[in-house]
């Protein structure tokens, strides 16, 4: 799908310091009855967001008004369980163009990259970095480089370099994706479909 | 340089790869792709955005089962979200000539159900599916994980996906199981054991008796577990019984073909001297019966076991607290004798024929108690035949319980089977999120054996003392 080139976020973030938020803390799948990929953002986290009435948690970080930004920042393994990438499309759609955590689980970290989503794989020591520079200014900005590869807490000047295959950076830097390349190698899947014996 | 001893996953994987990317992932050909109503829609989407079209259909299979309703199958699907979530997984199936399955159809099912039954399913493949759990494939010594939307129109685009190998891990468990000690137990356990991410960034074999002497439906149960500890996916090295379990079976292959699939699959097992980059070894006689009690599959144990406290357990004591309180649990409680609202036996886990011999088990000459609600649903309309074929239904109806009709149906609670808020329920599906089966719904992972025993006693219950 398309989606905006990211180079370099220069954003507030917004923490979520629990471990293991799973893909139905997400987006529950009673949600996922859509047929198209919009506007699952309304529903990111519907169940620590909402109480049953759909009133608002106040205590939830998203209805907090002092944090914002296009960076979340989650605990460690963050995005396990079902495959569902309606999990990266909320977090896209609610605004987010990058997610932060000391650990990521496989099938998101895909799919988070697969839509345009940067998932940025730093230290538990600089995760509590992050966490308490947010804990003592929910403004404080992040600076996330992607052809640098390398996260900056703006406040303290800390920082730290990040993973990312050279392929996948490169979609990312300019706004390609998986089946543009494919498409362009179809002759040579031909060829190997042919010899394949089941 | 080492010799060039591999292991199964390496075989398997290798012969897939049609071209790989330096300094990114492999292209990776994929032999079978299951669909269903939830993952797809968004991708026949994108390829219409893209006006392109699915280039090998004959090896993608539709089946609709994650949003389906289980009971009432034959009147239209009341929810019009769901109806038009079936209608479009119908009318994409037609549009570009790809076999459906669609509720009300004779082998329509779970899609990790019915593509074993029928043969779909075999070694040496690559299978994909939108839907995390396609690990349970592995049973049969083939690579299957799930993928994201995206990933589902490459494969219909393409029939490759991008991915990078991932490590290898190997999960030894040998000795002799205990009396009342399942596949669901062994897989429980050694999640317990690696915890709910510990597998994360692998592609695990499983090897070692206990899965050498293990049916195909235990392999299957086992398999389909690998996500939860973080793993892309589990496999098993095909055997005698993978064999027996295939041939014959609709879509198998036969004759001189089977004779030739025969020869290729007896390659696939690891070489002796091939090395892994984690390895764990286990013993049978450890293992329980499991139950978990927190709110990831990782937060399991013995089912005479006192819950841990915090400190006795990995990660944070924030998170710990925040999921106990979530289940109304504390700290060195017995999980013995707490009191069950719902039963539920089903999902891509415990949905198949052997799961419902052991629910069958207990429950015969007993009756469901008072204080519990128990949904049974067979995981294909296959599985519901051999229900009532092989009497289990007469003890079930016996015992005071009914028959669903198949679907993925409380496992992830998409269609009306949600547990109400706040009441526990044991349950031999994969996944005790907060909310999987239902906003605040409290879910007890266990085995056929543990719901059954909980089912007619109305708490959490030893089997081994039914047994």
């Amino acid at each position: 799908m398309a989606y905006d080139k990211f180079t370099i976020l220069k954003s507030s973030a917004v923490p979520l310091p629990i471990e293991n938020v799973d893909t139905d803390q997400i987006i529950p799948a009673r949600f996922l009855k859509a047929t198209k990929r919009e506007g699952f953002g309304d529903n990111l986290f519907r169940d620590w967001r909402y109480n049953g009435d759909d009133t608002p948690k106040q205590d939830f970080v998203l209805n907090n008004p002092i944090y914002s930004g296009k960076i979340l920042v989650g605990g460690h393994n963050f995005g396990s369980g079902s495959s569902r990438e309606h999990a990266a499309w909320a977090i896209y759609d609610y605004g987010f163009r990058c997610v932060v955590s000391s650990f990521f689980a496989d099938i998101f970290k895909g799919n988070s990259l697969n839509i345009g989503i940067l998932p940025v794989q730093v230290s538990p020591e600089f995760l509590n970095k992050i966490f308490e520079a947010i804990e003592a200014d929910p403004n404080a900005e992040l600076e996330v480089n992607l052809p640098e590869q390398k996260i900056t807490i703006l406040a303290t000047g800390e920082s730290e370099s990040f993973d990312i295959n050279g392929y996948k950076k490169h979609n990312l830097t300019n706004g390609f994706d998986d089946i543009d390349y494919l498409q362009a190698m179809k002759g040579e899947i031909k060829e190997f479909e042919a010899e394949r014996i089941f | 340089m080492s010799n060039q001893a591999s292991t199964l996953f390496d075989k398997v994987w290798d012969a897939h790869v049609v071209r790989k990317i330096e300094d990114g992932p492999d292209v990776f050909f994929i032999d079978r792709h299951f669909i269903h109503e939830v993952t797809s829609p968004v991708a026949f989407l994108g390829l219409e955005t893209r006006g392109i079209g699915v280039m090998y259909p004959e090896r993608t299979f539709a089946t609709a089962d994650h949003n389906t309703p289980t009971i009432n199958q034959h009147l239209p699907v009341a929810d019009p979200l769901s109806a038009n979530q079936l209608k479009a997984l119908e009318s994409n199936a037609a549009k570009y000539g790809i076999s459906h399955w669609g509720l009300g159809h004779a082998r329509n099912g779970i899609v990790h159900v019915v593509g074993p039954e029928n043969g779909i399913t075999l070694p040496g493949m690559t299978i994909v599916c939108g839907d995390s759990h396609t690990s349970t494939h592995g049973a049969f010594g083939a690579i299957a994980f799930g993928i994201g939307t995206s990933e589902v129109e490459m494969v219909l685009s393409s029939q490759c996906i991008m991915q990078p190998k991932p490590k290898k891990m190997r999960v030894n468990v040998n000795g002799q199981l205990g009396k009342g000690v399942t596949p669901k137990d062994v897989t429980l356990y050694i999640i317990s054991k690696l915890t709910t991410a510990g597998a994360t960034g692998y592609f695990v074999e499983y090897a070692g008796d206990v899965f050498e002497n293990m049916s195909m439906e235990g392999r299957m149960t086992v398999c389909n577990m690998s996500i939860e500890m973080g793993a892309r996916g589990g496999m098993i090295a095909p055997d005698e019984t993978t064999f027996a379990y295939i041939n014959g079976r609709e879509q198998a292959p036969k004759g001189e073909k089977w004779d030739k699939a025969l020869a290729y699959w007896k390659t696939l097992k690891t070489d002796e001297d091939a090395v892994f980059d984690k390895e764990y070894n286990f013993d049978a006689a450890d293992i329980e019966p499991m139950i978990t009690y927190g709110t990831n599959p990782g937060m399991g144990q013995g089912i005479s076991k006192a819950i841990p406290t915090s400190d006795q357990v990995e990660g944070g004591k924030a998170t710990y607290d925040k999921s106990l309180n979530y289940m109304g649990f504390h700290e060195n409680e017995s999980m013995l004798g707490k009191k069950i609202d719902y039963v539920f036996i089903g999902s891509c886990t415990n949905g198949r024929i052997e799961d419902f011999r052991a629910f069958a088990s207990i429950v015969k000459g007993r009756k469901k108690a008072d204080n519990v609600t128990a949904w049974i649903v067979p995981g294909s309309h296959i599985v519901e035949a051999q229900i009532k074929e092989e009497g289990i239904l007469d003890i079930l109806t016996e015992a005071g319980f009914e028959l669903r009709q198949p679907g993925c149906s409380a496992c992830l609670a998409m269609n009306d089977d949600k547990i109400p808020a706040g009441k526990y329920a044991v349950s031999t599906s994969n996944r005790n999120f907060e909310g999987r089966q239902g906003p605040g719904a409290r879910t007890l992972l266990a085995s056929p054996l543990v719901a059954a025993a909980a089912a007619v006693t109305g708490v959490v219950t030893d089997p081994r003392t039914l047994l």
